[in-house]
This record gives structure tokens, C-alpha cells and sequence, in this order.
């Protein structure tokens, strides 16, 4: 067995990272449309959905990351 | 129509999903050493990620976006496709067929086709796998092109070459070990994307009791209506649900399709391999929820005059795939736009790395080392692996460019893997449960279906046959039509094997040990606790199956 194999991260670990990623930035996109106009048309239901789907994909991420940050043995 | 504007939240979150899959192509180049890592992903995944995995290979945009359509104009009935055309066959496989597939002699189905018959019937399989898969990933290639120049006016040739380049890289670097990781990643993406979609509709149009209130009834049933093709939006009556849909498409689908088996060969141990369609059925209900839950959203928006709501039309005629983009484009601000814009390029892009991946491995080890190089190193098979992937990805953009000048090639998606899946299924179950099925039987029984099916569908094709005439329900629709073909492919495939096999030289009954059911010892997993056994997760799944089933009669 070669020592790389052992040093590999899950892959639940990226998953992580991406989707803390991914959450952060529509967490800013809520935010700053929270001040500023959409320029396209969207149903009121929609309109700050942003909010509170980038922080549930935020938490997601954060708990994924981190209970799989441990490298895994192949 | 107006194109999606994406703000920079929204490229932003695209730019950091296409960084991160081409980042994970060198990451893993380096665990990717023997061509089992390469063709096989080391074969050391866990149950989970073979399940993700295996369920990911088949949310490619075709599936996910062609289906939230079949919502629209089907209604309800559409789960059928989720249900009676997935369910059963996915636990099949899990239960009774993974432990006759995954071994450390089979790489792959046309392998199994190999150590069960000869060398022909492989080759036979493998080369029109190879042929569908590539014009599978051209069509869907073209697909993508289509959806991102309509909805956020790209370039055509860009979307082409960009994706394509993207997916040739990552695969190229590190084979099925990127697009299992890929895959993963992007199966997170189109659940945060899609997800929101229907429970915003539903809310919008004013709650689960009221959305759907106002809908007629062949729209919210999927049996009731079922009795004459007549009375439900499909055309389609019960018997070519079960025997056409259920059996010998989703058999043909779900227990032969290397695409997606690959992904269950990636498991480490042979329970994890059988638990991965298991895993993944519970994802395919899921998942049938939230796309046909889309499409009924659209359909509901359609029937009320005061929502605004239109579908693209194209000639006059609807394009009920628009659907799920136009919904984004009603429910999501910004930042989610990125999210779902990414999510359709990420189902455009786990399709064809599947595609490619299934495609490189069939043909590094079911062409090339068995029929040009038998003695080749694992380095070499590394090597052909990867020039088969550049020569695919570049088939494709042909496809892509051929399918572009014949916009209905895609209506032929569903054929194309007809002609190929229902064959091979008959000659693999008779191969798996009956011991005197011969080589010969196999080769011709699967040769004379894959002609019958692509003869039945050229006679309907160019009106010298109608419908009704593969049918024997009579009045059904060209859908119809599909399910009972590939059943007609089926039973012909077997009733021909099994006449030549009764003329024909068998193989020697030692030699089938493991690849016969009859002759194989049965394995009794008795130190393993209820809840990892394969058997316990099929019948909790079969219990929702059935309950599901009930609830939307």
C-alpha cells in the first residue's frame, strides 16, 4: 500500500467545502439583494429564499467538513 | 422569450464549481496508479458513495430535465418512470444479480458476458455499448448547448467545446476516480437546486391541499386511469406499464447499463456493491418527488390564466422540457439562479464524465486487451484509457454538431438504448439462471433482438407500420409503442437462445461456478447485524414503493 492512498481525504470532505462555499455566496447574494433590486422578475415566495437556503446549505457543509476532515486509510 | 440574468454572485458560484472539478482531475491523479484505480476507482468506496455515485450517473440533465417535461404532460403518471420503471429492477440488481457481477475476474458487463459465454457475445456488447454511449454523451452534449443558449444566451460552440474540455480533462486525468468524486459533488448541487423548486411552487400556489386541487383527475392518478390507454394522459394502459416499462426497459436499464453498474464495481467488498442500487433507489423516489412535483408546479401554473406562466414553443409545438428553467427563472433570486444554472451544467457534465468513463473502460478492456492486445500492462491499459477518452470526447462534439443539424435525433434517445438494453438483458438473465444456455444461443439470441427492435422502430418510423401494430393493447401512443418494442426485443432475444442453445455446444458446468445461479454455493451473510443487510434496505424501500403506489392510485 502506498502512502499517498492513506493520506487521501473522504469525499465527503470536498463536499463539504463546496457546498460551505456555494452557501456563503448566496448568503451574500441574499444580503445584498436585501438593499438592492432584482433585476429580474421573481415571485414574492422566491424573492429572499437566498437567505435561508444560502444558511441551510452553509450549516450542511460546516458539519460535513468537519466530521470528515480526518485523512482515510485505503 | 428574456435570457436568465446572472449576477456576479451567480458566475461566481459556476466559476467556483468548474474550478474545484478541475482542481479534483490533478488532486487524484496521483492515487490513480493501476488501471483498476483508473477503471474502477481503486475499488475501495464505501456503500454510500457507490449509492450516490450509481444514483448521480443517472441525474444527467436527459433524465432530470426531460422528466420534470414528462410532468407537465403527463402529470402524475410520469412517476411511473421513478416507480414501476426503476424500483423493482434497481433492488433486483442489488439483491440477486451484484453477487454474479462483481468479482475480481469481471470488469465490466461485457466482461460478465465473457466468463458466462465467449469471447464473441462480449465483443458483440461491447461495441454497440460503445457506440451508444457515444452518441448518448452527443446528444446530451448538444442538450446542454441547447438549454444554455436559450436560457442565458452563451455561445453554442462554447458551451460544446468548454464542457467537453472540461469533462476530457478530469476523466482523462484520473478515470472513474474524478467522475465518482465529481459526481458526488455535483449530485449535492442538483438536490440544493432542485430541491427548492417544487416547495416553492407549492407554496406559491397556495399550499399542498390547494396546488394541485384544481388539476384534472388523469393528471393526479397513476392506476386508476391505467385501465385503457384512452383515459390517461400517456396513452399508455397498464400492460405495457408493467411488462414493457417495468420489465424490459427498467431491466434492461438499471441491470445492464455498464454506465451505471461501473459505479457499483467501485464499491470495496460485494455487500457495499449490492447496497449501492439499494441506496440509490431511495434517492430515485426522492427524486421522482422533486421533478415530477416540478413539472406538476408548471402543469397547474399552465392550467391557471391569471399565473402568466407560458412554455417555450417551438413551431407551434410546446417544448415541455423548458420547463424546469422557466421555473427558475419565476422562483429564484440571485445567488440561487447561480446555484441552479451550475446544477444544469453539473447534470449535463456527470452525464457525459459517465458516459465517457463507462465508454473508456469497455473499451480498454473489452476491445482492446481482448481483441488487439491481450498481453497489456496496467500502465499501457492506463494510457489506451485515456486516448479512448479524448477520441470519445471528441466523437461526441461530432454527435453533438450531427444531432444539431437533426434536432429529433434526441426523440430517438430512448430508442437508441432499446435496441441495445433489452437484448442484452435477456441473455444476461438466462445466462444468470439457466445453466445450458450456449455461447452460440447467446451471440445470435442477442444479435436477431438488437435487429428486430431497430427494424420495429425503422418500420414505425417511416409509417410502414402504425403504433397499434407493436401493441396488442391496441389505440396507445408512440410511448406505448417504445415499451412494448423493447419487450418484443426481449422475448425474441430469449426465445432465440434458447432454440440454438438446444442445438448448440454448452459450457462445461465447472466453469460457471459463480456466474450461474443454480451452480453457485449460496453465501450466507450470518456475523453481519439487520440494518447492513442488502435484503433488510430492499424491503424497507419496497414497503415505500408499495405505499407510494397506493397513495397515488
Amino acid at each position: 500500500m502506498n502512502n499517498d492512498k492513506e493520506q487521501m481525504k473522504p469525499i465527503w470532505y470536498f463536499v463539504g467545502w463546496i457546498l460551505l462555499i456555494i452557501g456563503f455566496l448566496v448568503l451574500c447574494a441574499g444580503i445584498y439583494y436585501l438593499f438592492m433590486p432584482i433585476h429580474h422578475v421573481v415571485r414574492p415566495v422566491g424573492k429572499h429564499a437566498n437567505l435561508w437556503w444560502g444558511i441551510i446549505l452553509m450549516l450542511a457543509g460546516a458539519i460535513l467538513a468537519h466530521f470528515n476532515k480526518k485523512p482515510i486509510e485505503s | 422569450m428574456h435570457t436568465i440574468s446572472m449576477t456576479l454572485f451567480d458566475w461566481a458560484i459556476l466559476a467556483v464549481y468548474l474550478g474545484f472539478v478541475i482542481w479534483i482531475g490533478f488532486y487524484l491523479k496521483k492515487y490513480a496508479k493501476t488501471d483498476e484505480d483508473y477503471f474502477l476507482a481503486g475499488r475501495r468506496n464505501s456503500s454510500m458513495i457507490a449509492g450516490v455515485a450509481f444514483m448521480s450517473a443517472n441525474m444527467g440533465a436527459l433524465e432530470v430535465v426531460g422528466y420534470a417535461g414528462q410532468g407537465v404532460e403527463y402529470g402524475l403518471y410520469a412517476m411511473h418512470f421513478y416507480l414501476i420503471g426503476a424500483i423493482p429492477a434497481m433492488l433486483f440488481l442489488g439483491v440477486v444479480m451484484m453477487p454474479f457481477y462483481y468479482s475480481g475476474k469481471i470488469k465490466s458487463i461485457p466482461g460478465y458476458l465473457k466468463e458466462r459465454y465467449d469471447e464473441k457475445t462480449r465483443v458483440l456488447n461491447a461495441v454497440t455499448f460503445s457506440i451508444m454511449m457515444v452518441l448518448v454523451s452527443g446528444i446530451a452534449l448538444y442538450a446542454l448547448a441547447l438549454v444554455l443558449r436559450t436560457f442565458l444566451g452563451w455561445n453554442w460552440d462554447m458551451c460544446i467545446w468548454l464542457s467537453a474540455a472540461l469533462v476530457a480533462l478530469y476523466v482523462t486525468l484520473s478515470g472513474l476516480m474524478s467522475a465518482i468524486f465529481t459526481e458526488v459533488i455535483q449530485f449535492f448541487l442538483i438536490w440544493a437546486a432542485i430541491l427548492l423548486l417544487p416547495i416553492l411552487g407549492i407554496v406559491d400556489l397556495g399550499g399542498p391541499a390547494k396546488a394541485f386541487a384544481d388539476l384534472p383527475h388523469m393528471y393526479t392518478s397513476i392506476w386508476s386511469t391505467s385501465a385503457s390507454a384512452a383515459s390517461n394522459p400517456m396513452m399508455v394502459s397498464w400492460p405495457a406499464l408493467v411488462f414493457g416499462l417495468g420489465f424490459a426497459i427498467s431491466f434492461g436499464y438499471w441491470t445492464t447499463d455498464f454506465l451505471i453498474i461501473q459505479r457499483a464495481f467501485s464499491a470495496k467488498d460485494v455487500r457495499s456493491a449490492r447496497m449501492a442500487p439499494i441506496i440509490g433507489s431511495y434517492f430515485k423516489i426522492l427524486l421522482g418527488l422533486v421533478v415530477v412535483g416540478a413539472g406538476m408546479v408548471g402543469l397547474a401554473l399552465l392550467k391557471d390564466p391569471n399565473s402568466g406562466f407560458t412554455l417555450l414553443r417551438d413551431g407551434g409545438k410546446i417544448k415541455y422540457d423548458s420547463v424546469m428553467p422557466l421555473l427558475m427563472m419565476r422562483y429564484f433570486p440571485p445567488g440561487l439562479v447561480g446555484i441552479g444554472v451550475t446544477a444544469l451544467v453539473a447534470m449535463f457534465m456527470a452525464g457525459q464524465a459517465g458516459n465517457m468513463s463507462a465508454f473508456n473502460t469497455v473499451w480498454t478492456y473489452d476491445i482492446y486487451q481482448s481483441v488487439i492486445n491481450k498481453k497489456a500492462s496496467s500502465q499501457r491499459l492506463i494510457w489506451v484509457g485515456r486516448i479512448a477518452t479524448i477520441i470519445g470526447i471528441l466523437l461526441s462534439i461530432a454527435g453533438a454538431y450531427w444531432a444539431k443539424s437533426m434536432p429529433t435525433i434526441i426523440d430517438y434517445l430512448q430508442a437508441i438504448a432499446s435496441w441495445i438494453l433489452a437484448p442484452a438483458v435477456a441473455i444476461i438473465l438466462l445466462g444468470m439462471f439457466v445453466k445450458w444456455i450456449s455461447p452460440n444461443g447467446a451471440f445470435w439470441g442477442m444479435l436477431v433482438g438488437m435487429l428486430v427492435s431497430f427494424s420495429l422502430f425503422m418500420a414505425l418510423q417511416l409509417g410502414w407500420i402504425s403504433a397499434g401494430a407493436v401493441s396488442p393493447s391496441g389505440g396507445e401512443g408512440m410511448m406505448a409503442a417504445n415499451f412494448w418494442r423493447a419487450l418484443w426485443a426481449w422475448l425474441i432475444s430469449t426465445v432465440v437462445a434458447i432454440v440454438i442453445s438446444a442445438f448448440t455446444k454448452k459450457r462445461p458446468q465447472e466453469e460457471l461456478v459463480g456466474l450461474v445461479r443454480s451452480l453457485t454455493p449460496k453465501t450466507v451473510m450470518e456475523n453481519i447485524s439487520l440494518y447492513k443487510k442488502p435484503a433488510f434496505w430492499a424491503s424497507v424501500t419496497l414497503v415505500i414503493f408499495v405505499i407510494l403506489n397506493i397513495l397515488f392510485w
